[in-house]
């Protein structure tokens, strides 16, 4: 198996992941409910909504972490929820990757930065040490970790470098897809500022296609094509991220829009 | 190239009592390939709405709007999203960039998206930005800690950086010295001999001679006030 055989051009006319009628209940309490959407590659779709809205559920069951209780879920065609446990995990090692808001979610912190990277490139078969270390160093200069520090720990790193690394961890594998959870949460401003202008570099880049939650607006204005925006569980109101932001038509996209702090 | 039928538009207040505000009524506009029109009309008349509505930035309440053969009132969020990489550009009065981002590169951004070679995108962006005298010292740095005028004249060098078919430009001339808002008309005036179709607000009156073959009045598309 090729990890890098992409084919970007021969998919950019059917979408990577489809979502059909998405609803997760806890109980009597709705999750998320009816959410159906299409990702294409090279997309960035941001979901925004405030903390209850729903939104990490939905990326949850997305990623497969959680099991929605109705609805459909097409990666590249091929049913997520239906697919068996292993067929799931090798997608998640392999074509998926998840960023987690804390960086200790993402990491082993008790493993070298380069082993952090590399550990990742092992789950998918890679062995040869000279190989994996080379690729380790190659993904900290990009994430511009320098390369003296790879067998330092990640607890050893500032926040914004230890969201960094889970980036490059995330990312060695070359996926097709991102799921990113409050990628910029918790960091600095000016480190956040860093953190946007690389992830949009890497998507570029990499054709990546990326769901990014988040419940800031600057973020999803600089990084997200496309918006979807939650309440109560419900996608209230979708399209681009601009028209969205600019002329929001619901009435709790107005509300969420007009109480930022202007800088 | 831009065809505008019967467009109009009403913002929703719904934190306000719902309260409907009217803004534009039939409105037509039609701008060939080559042609610049400009459009006049006083602050508050929809100058800038119609542009942005133009742009998919505003949605319409009713009408059609066409560029180069796609409708943006009923295009999906992709269609347009290509449409803006490919075909339709935008110079805002504001420059919008992800913080920390080199000149250089904010201004070779469009390229790069089209799939351009990274020194020929480079190197295009150092053309125009030479041609309105952003001093090179200042290529490395990003433009959010530049004055207004030069951060202005990042946003015209990034929305020149693609030969757009169609383009749309508000205000590009507005606080700039003679020599740059003579640069910036000369732009316009070789993207029109190429074939662009532009769209432009000048509130600089001999710009706007200078540039538009045609003057379109909104205040003719505002509603009339109920208030």
């Amino acid at each position: 198996m090729t990890l890098f055989d992409r084919t970007l051009s021969q998919d950019a006319e059917t979408p990577l992941l489809e979502v059909d009628g998405l609803t997760k209940r806890y109980g009597a309490r709705i999750g998320c409910a009816d959410i159906s959407f299409d990702l294409w590659p090279g997309e960035v779709l941001g979901i925004v909504g405030e903390s209850g809205s729903g939104k990490s559920t939905l990326l949850s069951c997305l990623a497969g972490h959680l099991e929605p209780g109705e609805g459909r879920v097409l990666y590249r065609g091929r049913d997520t929820v239906a697919m068996p446990e292993p067929a799931r995990r090798l997608l998640s090692r392999t074509e998926w990757a998840f960023v987690h808001q804390n960086p200790r979610d993402g990491l082993r912190m008790g493993v070298s930065a380069g082993g952090n990277v590399g550990e990742r490139l092992m789950a998918v078969g890679a062995r040869n040490y000279g190989t994996i270390r080379a690729a380790a160093t190659d993904w900290l200069g990009r994430v511009e970790i320098a390369a003296e520090r790879i067998d330092d720990k990640p607890r050893q790193f500032s926040g914004g470098m230890q969201q960094r690394l889970q980036i490059a961890r995330n990312l060695v594998t070359g996926p097709r897809l991102i799921f990113m959870d409050e990628p910029t949460g918790g960091l600095d401003v000016s480190v956040q500022a860093r953190l946007l202008d690389l992830l949009r570099g890497l998507v570029r880049e990499m054709g990546l296609s990326a769901i990014i939650v988040t419940h800031d607006l600057a973020v999803v204005r600089l990084l997200a094509d496309r918006l979807m925006v939650m309440k109560s569980g419900h996608v209230v109101e979708s399209g681009l991220t601009d028209q969205v932001l600019d002329d929001p038509q619901h009435a709790y996209t107005q509300l969420l829009v007009s109480s930022v702090l202007q800088v | 190239m831009i065809e505008i039928r019967d467009l109009s538009k009403s913002f929703t207040l719904h934190n306000q009592g719902g309260a409907v505000i009217p803004v534009m009524t039939g409105a037509q506009l039609s701008v060939a390939r080559g042609e610049c029109v400009a459009l006049t009309g006083m602050s508050g008349a929809g100058k800038s709405t119609l542009m942005r509505m133009i742009y998919g930035n505003y949605l319409a309440a009713s009408g059609s709007i066409r560029v180069a053969g796609t409708q943006i009132t009923s295009a999906r969020p992709r269609d347009i999203i290509r449409l803006r990489r490919e075909t339709l550009g935008y110079v805002s009065q504001f420059l919008r960039v992800v913080p920390r981002v080199p000149t250089l590169r904010v201004v070779a951004e469009p390229l790069l998206a089209l799939g351009q070679p990274e020194d020929e995108a480079l190197a295009r962006a150092a053309v125009l930005l030479t041609q309105l005298n952003i001093p090179e010292r200042l290529w490395s740095i990003s433009p959010t800690t530049f004055s207004g005028g030069e951060q202005q004249r990042v946003n015209i060098a990034r929305g020149f950086a693609h030969d757009y078919p169609a383009l749309l430009l508000d205000e590009p001339t507005a606080s700039l010295d003679g020599a740059n808002r003579d640069v910036v008309l000369r732009l316009i005036e070789t993207a029109k001999a190429r074939g662009a179709a532009i769209v432009g607000i000048f509130h600089d009156e001999a710009a706007r001679n200078r540039v538009c073959d045609r003057e379109v009045d909104v205040t003719g598309f505002t509603p009339a006030r109920v208030a």
